[in-house]
């Protein structure tokens, strides 16, 4: 039996640690896992390989809405080396459902599926094509019933309810049961500033369902313990978050379902909600062995939420001198057949939809609906980047309908520190929107025809169409486009958002080790690297160990957000603050009558010391510690106080913290073929203050791709009658490879918020949301086309749409 | 069926093989060599690049009965691969016998005598790394790390092949490489980085 032979997985990750001398707050220190995973050693989830182990697959759904008359998995069962088949009946717990917000999701299907690709039973066999062998012997007799696919068909009369019965916290406030969240905002008086306009300019756009593609699928590792538990080895964004979904479909106590991160393979939001924890842990627990599950990409694109696509409708007014008069927007949100994070994205998209403009009679309204589509979540610059894309378009339509510089006419109109948001909240921090702007636009523009060599002809890789050899500069025209954005940091609108950290000092061989112990999901991001580096400039220590991320210390929140640094890294600050402070005591306890510094001097640790703020040195740490415990302490940290946003006015102090960026894109279209080649995508991003430069402008420039993709490239393609995904792969879901991606030159500005640790502003999410609009306005400049939907394809360039 | 091959230098056999399964699998979940990674398992994002006689290939489209008798690097064998590159002043396919008889190639039984040194798995200290593998740290390549060891592997076989590459030569060498996190800029760097490195060494 299992638990007999039971070892620790393989592939188990260990403490990471790193000794540096200058490896501070500011520097650009280097990954303490970077040696790993150049040596392929570093342990991801999909890595994870436990003896006896059996491999789990998940049967989904091959129609978008039915009802199941009947399951047979008698076949299934029968073929050898299949352990376990699993179906809604097989569930152990009365709790059946699971969701981030409202808990509308089934583990697996009870009678009915409502969207394509959504889980109906389990496998678990010694091997992973028997698994999916036994799966494909599952015998379902669908129902077939019609499909809710968009706004109309979700609120016509007698639409189908997607949820029947809804009895969350957002179902009183709705205007139709198909909305699962409707955030209006208003404020000031819209019609008496119409009548200011000297012109008005309307426009609709269409902002495609977008996935995040990371590269690590899904995947995971569920052990059973002896004390009828399990130990669940996962990538995940949030830890916490997963353990208070798992535990009550397991009917566990939280204490018996003990998770720990495992290598993150990227997750942009896709990892937010529950992929395949709950079916791991229900096999292992109903074989009582361990399982593994391990997604392909056709599987991954099935098993998690995606961006909402979105339709935006907006109306904006200006004087002739170029000041805004007024915006009407209008945008319905699509969250598929689950909640998800639908109703943040919603408060996003409504509370930002203004833009970082100076707007003060506005009338807004974002709604989600529930559909038959794929469920819609989390991903980078969640509801905020929808926005952009529409209210950029709508400045470049205003600059050029008054004769005006894009440029200028957004510096014009930009928010700054004292600006009041729609929502009435005060933006209470810098915000250096026309500064960001002036950049970018500053910056020289890359030369032109850099496709021609010295006397050999076109090199066809500089060109639109590249390797495919597709032109050699004929019918290819430049164009330049601008656009700026802002993001809200953390979770908002009320929600109690913390973060825990617990920190460790002692002394080993003489020297003091500090050991960071957080829940932190590391997706990528360097939040590992910051960690030590706080670390570091807190504690005066060289080395810092960095323990593997679980649930045996308390939740770090989500990895999303923009929120991380600010808030775990806010939490380590402060941990760390509190364990300098038991040093001191310990110091003064024992030398404060040697020296009257102890007690009357500020008092810091630095290279291993305790100096005044002077610089004088009073001890070395190892001595005030020696023949002490070590000093271990556990706190919470969290930001300011939000305020849920007024349900009928929108009003509310519902941010912690807005994050800026702007962008030039420079794109060069082949007319002919409507191919486009972005040349150059320039960026400007205030960052508060950088604690590791190198890291951030990696975010920057790969949220900056992420954002060039949508633009041109990426696109989840859902039949509209069936409701079912028609490109579930890299073959034709297509994401920027280095050929598409231009030169990202960056410009970081450090104007620190007063109200945050070290003064920086949560900065991942930002460069996503301006990139898109102003590769949009670049390619609108090329070739004079309206452009209003999400991504540019080459027909809608040729006018072969 | 049972696969006999030579991975990272030394003789491999892997048993009870289903004809189905790929180079990829067999290398993850037979060998205990879990670097090179299952991203797509469809050949379009090169995270399972592995050298096959020398070749780049995406592993997950080899079936295992295809690499017999074969010699396979992967990323764990990388380090180890450049040195014995270096030492030997041989470019190319320099893991198999018979394919580098020449002067100043390896033979068979040297090239057996190779093998990934293991990593200590709590720091990664004290590890020798290749040019590429260091120059990925050091210009900040490496975020998430999913798409790390199908680059490392890529990316050095195009140094080994072009010891200085355009900008354009790097990116029509790494398009086959997908790459979510960092927006390729820092990945130029590093292939930048490796190549001045290498230059300054000769």
């Amino acid at each position: 039996m299992a638990q007999h032979t039971r070892t620790v997985p393989a592939g188990t990750p260990t403490n990471v640690t790193q000794k540096h001398n200058r490896g501070g707050i500011g520097e650009s220190t280097l990954r303490p896992d970077g040696i790993l995973k150049v040596t392929g050693e570093f342990a991801y989830s999909s890595d994870m390989w436990h003896e006896d182990m059996l491999w789990g697959q998940t049967l989904r759904s091959t129609v978008a809405h039915a009802e199941i008359a009947s399951i047979d998995i008698s076949e299934a069962l029968a073929m050898p080396g299949v352990y376990s088949v699993l179906t809604y009946d097989d569930l152990p717990a009365e709790m059946k459902n699971y969701g981030l917000e409202i808990r509308d999701t089934p583990v697996l299907a009870n009678g009915r599926v409502r969207h394509h690709g959504e889980p109906v039973a389990l496998v678990a066999a010694d091997h992973p094509e028997t698994a999916r062998r036994a799966a494909a012997k599952i015998r379902i007799d669908y129902r077939e019933l019609p499909v809710v696919t968009d706004e109309a068909s979700a609120l016509a009369e007698g639409a189908p309810l997607i949820h029947e019965g809804r009895d969350d916290h957002h179902a009183g406030h709705v205007p139709h049961p198909n909305i699962v969240h409707r955030q209006p905002i208003v404020r000031g008086n819209v019609e008496e500033a119409r009548t200011r306009a000297d012109v008005i300019v309307e426009g609709e756009y269409t902002f495609g369902m977008q996935d995040q593609a990371f590269l690590g699928p899904e995947s995971g590792l569920a052990v059973p313990a002896e004390d009828g538990g399990v130990d669940l080895y996962v990538a995940t964004q949030w830890l916490h978050s997963d353990l208070r979904q798992i535990a009550p479909v397991l009917g566990l106590p939280e204490e018996k379902v003990r998770m720990t991160l495992s290598g993150v393979g990227g997750a942009f939001g896709g990892r937010e909600d529950i992929s395949m924890q709950i079916h791991a842990c229900l096999l292992a627990l109903a074989t009582n062995k361990p399982v593994k599950i391990v997604y392909n990409r056709f599987e991954s694109f099935f098993g998690h939420v995606h961006r909402h696509p979105a339709k935006l409708h907006y109306e904006h007014g200006a004087t002739k001198d170029g000041k805004l008069t007024h915006m009407k927007c209008r945008i319905v949100l699509d969250g598929g057949a689950y909640a998800s994070a639908s109703p943040a994205v919603v408060g996003n998209a409504s509370s930002l939809s203004v833009g970082p403009y100076v707007l003060d009679d506005v009338d807004i309204e974002a709604i989600a609906l529930y559909t038959n589509n794929p469920p819609c979540g989390a991903m980078r610059g969640f509801g905020a980047v929808q926005a952009c894309f529409a209210y950029e378009a709508q400045m470049d339509k205003l600059a050029a309908k008054l004769g005006m510089d894009p440029v200028e006419f957004r510096r014009l109109n930009a928010m700054e520190m004292g600006t009041i948001m729609p929502t009435g909240q005060v933006v209470d921090s810098p915000a250096p929107v026309a500064e960001l702007l002036r950049r970018v636009k500053a910056r020289p523009l890359p030369p032109e025809r850099q496709w021609e060599t010295a006397g050999e002809g076109a090199d066809v890789r500089a060109l639109p169409g590249g390797l495919s050899n597709t032109t050699h500069g004929e019918g290819v025209v430049r164009g330049v486009g601008y656009a700026v954005g802002i993001k809200n940091v953390g979770f908002s609108e009320g929600f109690d958002d913390y973060s825990t950290a617990r920190v460790r000092l002692e002394v080993i061989n003489g020297e003091p080790v500090a050991m960071v112990h957080t829940a932190m999901a590391e997706v990528g991001q360097g939040g590992v690297t910051v960690h030590a580096q706080i670390a570091r400039t807190e504690l005066g220590v060289t080395q810092v160990t960095i323990h593997p991320a679980d649930t045996r210390v308390g939740s770090a929140g989500s990895t999303s957000a923009s929120r991380q640094t600010y808030m775990t890294g806010g939490a380590v600050k402060n941990t760390c603050e509190a364990v300098r402070e038991a040093v001191l005591e310990i110091g003064r306890r024992k030398n404060g009558s040697y020296h009257p510094a102890w007690a009357t001097a500020a008092l810091l640790l630095e290279g291993g010391k305790v100096v005044t703020d002077g610089g004088e040195v009073l001890a070395d740490i190892a001595e005030v510690l020696e023949g002490e415990d070590a000093i271990d302490l556990e706190l919470e940290f969290r930001h300011r106080p939000t305020v849920p946003f007024d349900l009928k006015t929108g009003q509310g102090n519902g941010h912690v913290q807005y994050s800026f960026a702007a962008h030039r894109a420079v794109v060069e279209v082949d007319t002919e073929l409507g191919l486009v080649k972005v040349v150059e995508l320039a960026t400007a991003q205030d960052v508060g203050k950088a604690l590791n430069m190198l890291s951030v402008v990696g975010q920057i420039q790969g949220g900056t791709i992420q954002g060039l993709g949508v633009a041109i490239m990426e696109e989840i393609i859902v039949d509209p009658k069936t409701a079912k995904v028609r490109n579930p792969s890299f073959t034709d879901y297509l994401i920027p490879t280095i050929l598409d991606t231009p030169t990202i030159p960056v410009d970081v500005l450090e104007l620190a918020d007063p109200n945050a640790p070290y003064g920086l502003r949560g900065m991942g999410e930002a460069p996503t949301l301006s990139s898109t609009p102003a590769v949009l306005a670049a390619i609108r400049q090329a070739t004079g086309l309206e452009l209003n939907k999400t991504p540019i394809r080459p027909e809608a360039l040729t006018g072969t749409l | 069926m049972r696969v006999n091959f030579t991975v990272n230098g030394r003789q491999q056999e892997a048993d009870d093989v289903w004809e189905g399964e790929s180079l990829l699998y067999v290398l993850r979940e037979r060998l205990g060599l879990p670097g090179s990674k299952n991203a797509c398992e469809q050949g379009e994002c090169g995270s399972c690049t592995v050298r096959l006689d020398g070749v780049p290939v995406c592993s997950c489209l080899v079936a295992a009965g295809q690499v017999e008798g074969r010699d396979v690097v992967t990323v764990e064998g990388l380090a180890e691969f450049a040195k014995q590159r270096e030492q030997h002043g041989h470019g190319g396919a320099c893991g198999t016998g018979g394919a580098c008889g020449g002067k100043g190639g390896v033979t068979l039984d040297e090239a057996r005598q190779w093998s990934a040194k293991g990593a200590d798995s709590r720091t990664g200290e004290g590890v020798e790394l290749s040019a590429i593998q260091q120059a990925f740290i050091d210009a900040g390549a490496v975020q998430c790390g999913f798409c790390t060891p199908g680059l490392l592997v890529q990316a050095d076989a195009l140094l080994e092949a072009n010891a200085s590459p355009s900008d354009e030569d790097i990116r029509e060498a790494l398009s086959g490489n997908l790459c979510r996190c960092t927006g390729y800029e820092k990945i130029l760097d590093a292939v930048r980085l490796a190549a001045a490195r290498q230059g300054e060494a000769v």
